[in-house]
C-alpha cells in the first residue's frame, strides 16, 4: 500500500482498546459496534484500512443510520405509582411510520424513503418538502453552519427522485437568551446574541442567493438552548410526477458535479453524535458557496428534463461515502477517489471520501449520456467529473491511483450494524393550579404590553425583512401581513402560489409550524399534540383543508442513553401516531438529532427536548386564502374553541414568574370539528380574517389582527367560553388553550357563520371599530382596558431590532 | 388588409446567481411576449444573438454572489464581451429593463444614466440601513406634462406599490450628474410616503439620493429600478390584495407599456 493508506490495527484489540480507537478518530461507535467491525474484519483475515474504517463510521453514524430510533427500546412508563413496559424494536417503524402506512393516503407519492417526502400538487406536479437541523456546526460557527443548513436541505431537494425546483425555504431557531451576561456563557460557547446574528446572516445569504424566498419559521429563546442552539432549515419544491423516482443500473458511471472536494467537514457526520465541549473542532463545518450551488440547480434540472441521468442524489453527512454509497447499496460501485476534483492537494484517499464539502450533487449516467451531459454542465460552468461506475457485485470498491484502498460489502455497510437495547423511563409529573391571580385594569395592560413584547411572542421583522421572502413572485401569503405596507401583523402560515412555474394554476402550497419546547418541560407527550395542532391550526387560519394536510417530525433531543431523556422522546414519538391516526394526516418525512449536550467543568447541559412540527397542503383556490389582519369596521369578532385553565409553559406564567398551573391538554374530537368547520366557512367566503391563538394566548392574538388591520376592537370578556367558571380574567386573556380561532365575520354573513358553527364551541364576542383601541370590559371582573394599537404595536415591535 | 401581429421578442440575460428571471419571463409572457432566458455564456459565443431580440432584460439576483460590488462582474463581462452589440441595442431605443440586480449592471456598464458615453457615472450602494431590506414601498411616478419619457412607465397613477428587496440599493451620484438626471426629467421613480410626503425609513428603504428608486436615460428605453415590478403582476401579490384591476398589479402595466410601444 502507499503511504496514503494507513492499515489500521483492530483484529487483535481488546475492548478497552476499541473504544479508544473509535474515540481517538472520532469514529463515534460503541463498543458493540466496534466488535462487530472486527468480527468482519477477522473473517477477512485482515485488517482495514482508515478508508474502510472512515466508512464504516460515516454509514453507521447516528446522523446517518438513526440507531436510537430504529433500535430496540425498552420502555417504562409510571403512572399512578403502577410500572408499565412496553418493548419497541423500531420505535419510528411502530410509531410515526405505521401512522402514515395504515392511513394509506392515494395523494402520497413518496414518504420516508427518499431526501423528501413527496406529496400530489396537481395531475402533473408534485410537492416534495424536507427538514433538516444543523445544530452542531452552527453551536461552533453560526454563520457557516446555518448557511450551509440551508444549502444543505435546498440539495435534499435537488437530490428527491430526479429533482425538485426549490420554491421556499422555512427556518426555525431556537436560541438562548439575547441578555445572558457574558460571564455566564460556557467557556468555548458564543454568546447567544452572537449565535443568533450569526445564525441569521447565514440564512439570509446563502437563501437571498439561491433565489428562493424564506416564508416560513419561529424562533424560540430559552437559557436551555444556550449551549446548544437549535437550527432548523426546510425546503419546499415542486417535481414533474415522472420524475419523483430513480433507480440505478449496473454499468451506470458516477458522476460528480457542483463543488470540489476539500478538508472542510471531516467527520460532520461523525461529530454530531457527541457532545460538544471546548475542544470541539472547528474544521467539522463546512464551507458554503451559494453561487456554486445555483449553478447546479440551474444545470441539474434542464439535465433532469432531458433524461440524461437516472438517478441523483445530493452529498451532505458523510459525503461521498454515504451519497455514492446509497446510491450503489443494491448495486456495488467502484469509484477512482483521485479522478475526484479537489480543491488543493495533499488530501488523503479517506479525507475525500469522507469530506462534507458542500454544493456537489452525485449521479448516475447512463454511459451512452456521457458525452451531452458534460457538455451541458460546461456550458454554464459547472464542474462535472466521472469518478467511477455501478457495477452488480454487490461491493464498494474504492481506488487510489489503480491500488484499492477499500473493499466492503454493501450488506454489511448498510445492515451490518447492531442493534442495541436501550431503556426508556417516563413518569407522570402531578400538575397543581397555580395562585389566583388579582389584577387591575391598569396592571393588567401593561401586561398585556409586557407579553406582546415578549422574546417569544415579539415581531420577528427584523429576520424576516432581511430574508427575501418574496423572490419567485409567489408568495401571496407572506410572513407578516396586514392592511397597508406600513403596519404588520405576524401570520399563521405562508402560501407559495407557484404562478411562474405552473402556468395558469389556482392551487398553492401552504406552509406552517408548531413549535414550543416550553410545554414539553413539564410533558412531552402533550408538547407534541399541542404542536401538532398548531401547525394545523396556522394551516387552517389562511385557508388549508385540515383533512389533507402532510406533516415533518424534527425531533432534537439530548443524550439518549439516559433513560428518562429517551422516554420523553418515546412520548413524543406516541403523541405523533394518536394525533397522526386522529386527524388523518400522514408525516411524511423526518429527522431527529440526538446527544444536543454540552459537557463543562464535569457537568453536563442538556437541551429542553423539541419537536418541530412542519406541515405542509395543497389549496385548492389561492383566491379563497385569508389573512390574519381585521376588514372591516363593523363587522363581528368570534372566537370559536374553549378556553380552559392551561397556563403552565404560557408566556404570562413567564413574565409573572410562576411555575404552577396545567400545560394545554387537546380534546381531539373537538378540535378535527372546530378546524373543520373553520375550513368550510372560508370555502363559503364568510371569514374577512382569522388568527390562532397561541403563545400569548387570546388578548395577543386578538391584539395582533388590531394593530396589522389598523382598525380598533371592542370585546366583552364575560363572553368568551371557558370551562371553569372560576377562572380570573388573566387567566382567560392569557391562557394558552388549544383548538381557539378567532374570526372576523361580516355583519351579513354572521348568521350562516353561526349555522356552520352550530355543533361547536363558540361564542360572538365583540365587533371591530373604526377607533384605533383594543377595548375589553369584563363586568364579572370589574375590569375596563382602553389601549390605543399604535402602543400595542410598538410594544411588539420593540424588542427584537438588533 | 389584415397585419398579422408577430409577438415581440424578449430576451432575459441569465448568469451565475441570477434569480428572477423565472417570474420576469412570465411577466412579459402574461403581457403577451415571446420569451427566451439565455445564458450569458451562450450570447458570447454568438454575439450577433443579442440583436435579433427586440426587448433587453437584466433580471435581479446575486449575479456572480455579487463579489466586489454588486452586479459589477455581469456588468464589466457584458461591457467587454458584448459591448458593441449592447450599445447599438440601447441607442436604436429598443426597450431595455434592468431590475434590482440588473439595475446595478446597467448603472455600473454605463447604460444609465446616459448610454452614449458608456462610462459609469453613479453608483447604488449599500443600504444606510446596512442590512438587506424586503419590503414593500410607494413610488412616486415622476411626471412633466403629465406623463413619462420612460416608456416603461407611460399612464401610470401618481403612486404605486411595489416591493424591494436588496442590500445594495442607494442611489448615489455626484451633483453634476445628479442635476442633468432632474433637470432631463430622468427621473422615474421615488420613494415615497404614501401621501406622497417626504418618506422617512423604512419606507424610504435605503437613503437613496434624491429618494431615486428608478431612473431612465433621456430617450426613454432605458429604464432601470431598484423595485421588483415582476413581484406585482397579480392583485394576489399585494400583501393587501390591491390591485389595478381585479385581476392584475400595477407592475403588470410596466411589461404592458414596453410590448405596447412596440406595436
Amino acid at each position: 500500500m502507499t503511504q496514503n493508506v494507513k492499515i489500521i490495527e483492530i483484529i487483535n484489540l481488546d475492548d478497552k482498546q476499541l473504544v479508544e480507537l473509535s474515540k481517538t478518530n472520532v469514529l463515534s461507535l460503541s463498543l458493540v459496534e466496534m466488535k462487530e467491525v472486527q468480527k468482519y474484519f477477522k473473517n477477512l483475515k485482515r485488517n482495514p484500512t482508515d478508508v474502510e474504517l472512515e466508512t464504516v463510521a460515516q454509514t453507521w453514524s447516528e446522523h446517518c443510520k438513526h440507531k436510537t430510533l430504529t433500535g430496540n427500546i425498552e420502555y417504562t412508563e409510571i403512572k399512578q405509582g403502577k410500572k408499565n413496559i412496553t418493548k419497541y424494536s423500531n420505535l419510528l417503524k411502530e410509531t410515526i411510520f405505521k401512522a402514515t402506512k395504515e392511513l394509506d393516503k392515494p395523494w402520497c407519492i413518496s414518504v420516508f424513503k427518499d431526501n423528501a417526502g413527496v406529496i400530489d400538487f396537481d395531475d402533473k406536479n408534485g410537492v416534495a418538502f424536507k427538514v433538516e437541523t444543523h445544530n452542531h456546526p452552527s453551536a461552533l460557527e453560526p454563520y457557516g453552519g446555518s448557511a450551509t443548513g440551508i444549502g444543505g436541505v435546498i440539495r435534499d431537494i435537488l437530490g428527491v427522485g430526479l429533482g425538485a425546483k426549490p420554491l421556499a425555504n422555512t427556518d426555525v431557531f431556537c436560541f438562548g437568551l439575547p441578555d445572558t451576561k457574558y460571564s455566564d456563557v460556557p467557556e468555548g460557547m458564543h454568546h447567544p446574541k452572537r449565535i443568533a446574528k450569526g445564525v441569521v446572516s447565514g440564512v439570509r445569504d446563502y437563501g437571498n442567493r439561491m433565489g428562493i424566498p424564506t416564508v416560513n419559521g419561529a424562533v424560540f429563546f430559552d437559557e436551555g438552548y444556550m449551549a446548544n442552539p437549535l437550527v432548523y432549515c426546510g425546503t419546499m419544491g415542486i417535481i414533474p410526477k415522472d420524475k419523483c423516482f430513480k433507480k440505478v443500473n449496473s454499468g451506470d458511471l458516477v458522476l460528480v458535479v457542483g463543488g470540489r472536494t476539500g478538508r472542510d467537514g471531516i467527520h460532520g457526520a461523525t461529530f454530531s453524535s457527541v457532545e460538544l465541549d471546548k475542544e470541539s473542532d472547528v474544521s467539522a463545518v463546512q464551507i458554503g458557496n451559494p453561487i456554486v450551488e445555483k449553478k447546479v440547480l440551474d444545470t441539474m434540472l434542464k439535465a433532469r428534463d432531458l433524461n440524461l441521468y437516472r438517478a441523483v442524489t445530493d452529498c451532505g453527512a458523510g459525503g461521498l461515502s454515504s451519497a455514492v454509497g446509497e446510491l450503489g447499496e443494491k448495486t456495488g460501485v467502484v469509484v477512482e477517489l483521485e479522478k475526484v476534483p479537489l480543491k488543493y492537494e495533499g488530501l488523503k484517499p479517506w479525507e475525500i471520501w469522507i469530506s462534507e464539502a458542500q454544493e456537489r450533487m452525485v449521479f448516475a449516467v447512463p454511459p451512452e449520456h456521457k458525452n451531452e451531459i458534460l457538455k451541458l454542465f460546461e456550458k454554464e460552468n459547472v464542474e462535472a467529473t466521472f469518478i467511477g461506475q455501478f457495477t452488480d457485485d454487490k461491493k464498494l470498491v474504492l481506488k487510489y491511483n489503480n491500488e484499492i484502498v477499500a473493499d466492503m460489502d454493501m450488506e454489511f455497510l448498510h445492515d451490518g450494524v447492531p442493534k442495541p437495547t436501550r431503556t426508556a423511563v417516563w413518569e407522570e409529573k402531578k400538575s397543581v393550579r397555580q395562585k389566583k391571580i388579582d389584577v387591575d385594569s391598569g396592571v393588567l395592560t401593561q401586561d398585556i404590553k409586557n407579553v406582546l413584547a415578549d422574546i417569544n411572542v415579539c415581531s420577528r421583522d427584523w429576520i424576516i425583512r432581511q430574508y427575501d421572502h418574496e423572490v419567485q413572485g409567489q408568495t401571496v401569503i407572506k410572513p407578516l401581513q396586514g392592511n397597508s405596507i406600513v403596519n404588520s401583523g405576524p401570520s399563521d402560515a405562508s402560501v407559495i402560489w407557484p404562478c411562474a412555474v405552473v402556468k395558469n394554476t389556482d392551487k398553492a402550497i401552504v406552509l406552517s409550524n408548531g413549535i414550543n419546547p416550553e410545554y414539553g418541560k413539564t410533558d412531552t407527550y402533550k408538547m407534541t399534540a399541542s404542536v401538532i395542532e398548531e401547525a394545523m391550526r396556522n394551516a387552517v387560519c389562511v385557508g388549508a383543508d385540515p383533512e389533507k394536510l402532510s406533516l415533518l417530525d424534527n425531533f432534537c433531543w439530548g443524550n439518549p442513553n439516559k433513560p428518562e431523556i429517551l422516554g420523553s422522546l418515546v412520548r413524543a414519538t406516541q403523541a405523533c401516531y394518536d394525533m397522526s391516526k386522529e386527524y388523518s394526516i400522514p408525516f411524511i418525512s423526518g429527522k431527529d438529532s440526538l446527544y444536543n449536550e454540552y459537557s463543562i467543568g464535569g457537568k453536563t447541559f442538556s437541551i429542553p427536548p423539541a419537536l418541530l412540527v412542519s406541515a405542509m397542503g395543497v389549496i385548492e383556490d389561492v383566491n379563497k386564502t385569508v389573512t390574519m389582519n381585521l376588514k372591516k369596521e363593523g363587522s363581528f369578532i368570534y372566537l370559536v374553541g374553549v378556553t380552559n385553565n392551561e397556563l403552565a409553559g404560557s408566556v404570562y406564567a413567564k413574565i409573572k414568574n410562576f411555575a404552577e398551573g396545567f400545560v394545554p391538554d387537546l380534546n381531539k374530537k373537538e378540535s378535527k370539528k372546530i378546524m373543520k368547520q373553520i375550513h368550510k366557512a372560508i370555502l363559503d367566503n364568510l371569514v374577512l380574517a382569522c388568527h390562532d391563538c397561541s403563545e400569548g394566548g387570546f388578548i395577543t392574538a386578538v391584539s395582533e389582527m388590531a394593530f396589522a388591520g389598523e382598525l380598533g376592537v371592542d370585546i366583552d370578556a364575560d363572553l368568551i367560553k371557558i370551562s371553569d367558571d372560576t377562572m380570573s380574567l388573566p387567566e382567560i386573556l392569557f391562557s394558552e388553550s388549544n383548538s381557539r380561532f378567532i374570526v372576523e365575520v361580516s355583519r351579513e354573513n354572521s348568521n350562516k357563520f353561526e349555522d356552520l358553527l352550530k355543533d361547536c364551541c363558540y361564542s360572538k364576542i365583540g365587533k371591530v371599530i373604526s377607533e384605533p383601541y383594543v377595548l375589553l370590559s369584563s363586568s364579572k371582573s370589574k375590569i375596563k382596558i382602553k389601549e390605543n394599537i399604535k402602543n400595542l404595536q410598538e410594544a411588539w415591535q420593540k424588542t427584537l431590532q438588533w | 388588409m389584415v397585419k398579422t401581429m408577430n409577438k415581440p421578442n424578449v430576451i432575459i440575460v441569465r448568469t451565475a446567481g441570477t434569480n428572477c428571471d423565472y417570474e420576469l419571463q412570465t411577466a412579459f409572457e402574461i403581457c403577451g411576449a415571446n420569451v427566451d432566458r439565455i445564458h450569458i455564456n451562450e450570447l458570447i459565443e454568438n454575439k450577433d444573438k443579442i440583436l435579433s431580440y427586440d426587448i433587453l432584460a437584466i433580471p435581479g439576483g446575486f449575479s456572480y454572489g455579487d463579489d466586489i460590488a454588486s452586479g459589477k462582474i455581469l456588468a464589466n463581462e457584458l461591457k467587454n464581451k458584448l459591448g458593441e452589440n449592447i450599445k447599438k441595442f440601447a441607442l436604436s431605443k429598443k426597450p431595455i429593463i434592468g431590475i434590482c440586480n440588473g439595475f446595478q449592471v446597467l448603472v455600473k456598464m454605463g447604460l444609465l444614466p446616459e448610454p452614449n458615453k458608456f462610462e459609469q457615472t453613479a453608483t447604488l450602494s449599500y443600504n444606510d440601513s446596512n442590512k438587506f431590506e424586503c419590503r414593500w414601498v410607494y413610488l412616486k411616478t415622476e411626471k412633466t406634462d403629465g406623463n413619462t419619457k420612460c416608456i416603461w412607465a407611460k399612464n401610470l397613477p401618481d403612486i404605486i406599490p411595489l416591493p424591494v428587496a436588496h442590500g445594495e440599493g442607494k442611489f448615489v451620484a455626484d451633483d453634476t450628474v445628479l442635476k442633468n438626471i432632474e433637470e432631463n426629467n430622468q427621473v422615474v421613480f421615488r420613494y415615497t410616503a404614501y401621501d406622497g410626503r417626504y418618506p422617512k425609513y423604512p419606507l424610504a428603504p435605503n437613503g437613496s439620493f434624491n429618494q431615486i428608486a428608478g431612473i431612465c436615460n433621456k430617450d426613454g428605453n432605458i429604464f432601470g429600478l431598484m423595485p421588483h415590478p415582476e413581484r406585482y403582476i397579480y392583485k394576489l401579490q399585494h400583501p393587501a390584495r390591491q390591485g389595478c384591476d381585479d385581476k392584475y398589479g400595477w407592475g403588470k402595466k410596466i411589461f404592458q407599456n414596453a410590448i405596447d410601444f412596440l406595436k
